[in-house]
């Protein structure tokens, strides 16, 4: 799973029928200190995340299938929780 | 799920029988702010989408499911057209360039960057014609409605 920040989303008119009636959200990870790390990822949302807020992004089929409760669709990336914290040991960042 | 742009088609006359059917697009990976990052790759196609469409797709085993029930050899495949790109600009790090107000504006400026990168403009030509072709006339007034 991935620590990243809802940047925006996306409008699809046309699309799978799996991911109807779910935000498409655009998510930057982030590295630990919270400076971009790669680029931006598509995830359906399981949360009702919006813009700004930091969030938890599974990055994997099974995971992001079963989190919006559709079996078997083209879903490889969901948002699956809110990060309020994180605590990490002295020295590392 | 992965952010693009179809840039181009493959033929293969001569492919695994699951795959009879299916288009195949060329997709170049984009930033939110619709400039082009890594490298071009293949992706079968659920959507319809053609040269010039924004899209995302998805990579993996689930690529597969969008063409159910049929089961082709693919890990990536098209499964939705982009509209519009909504960026909040206030989110966005220092890093990123600053969100262009209006995308199909950006888009249309693309090539020149990786022109201006390239020191003798007759590389450009060789493949970014291909690579960026204008969006179909038919379509644009919907992506108007864009916004950053």
């Amino acid at each position: 799973m991935l620590i990243a920040r809802v940047i925006g989303e996306l409008v699809a008119t046309y699309k799978h029928p799996s991911h109807e009636g779910r935000k498409i959200l655009m998510v930057q990870p982030l590295n630990l200190d919270g400076t971009d790390r790669g680029v931006a990822l598509v995830a359906l949302d399981a949360v009702d995340a919006g813009v700004g807020d930091k969030v938890l992004v599974v990055t994997e089929g099974f995971g992001a299938n079963t989190s919006v409760g559709r079996f078997l669709q083209p879903i490889d990336m969901a948002v699956i929780g809110f990060i309020d914290h994180i605590e990490l040991l002295p020295g590392v960042s | 799920m992965y952010f693009g742009r179809v840039v181009g088609s493959v033929w293969a006359t001569i492919k695994n029988p699951n795959m009879e059917g299916l288009r195949m697009l060329v997709i170049q990976p984009l930033t939110p702010e619709l400039a082009n990052t890594g490298k071009p790759l293949i992706c079968t196609d659920y959507t319809g989408a053609g040269p010039g469409d924004l899209i995302y797709w998805v990579r993996g085993r689930e690529a597969s499911y969008a063409l159910l029930p049929k089961e082709p050899a693919t890990d990536t495949t098209v499964v939705a057209i982009v509209d519009s790109v909504h960026l909040k600009s206030s989110v966005a790090p220092e890093s990123r360039p600053a969100a262009a107000p209006e995308p199909r504006a950006a888009a249309a400026a693309e090539p020149r960057p990786a022109a201006a990168l390239e020191p003798p403009p007759a590389a450009a030509p060789e493949s970014r014609p291909a690579a960026v072709p204008p969006p179909a006339k038919g379509r644009k007034p919907s992506r108007k409605a864009n916004s950053c």
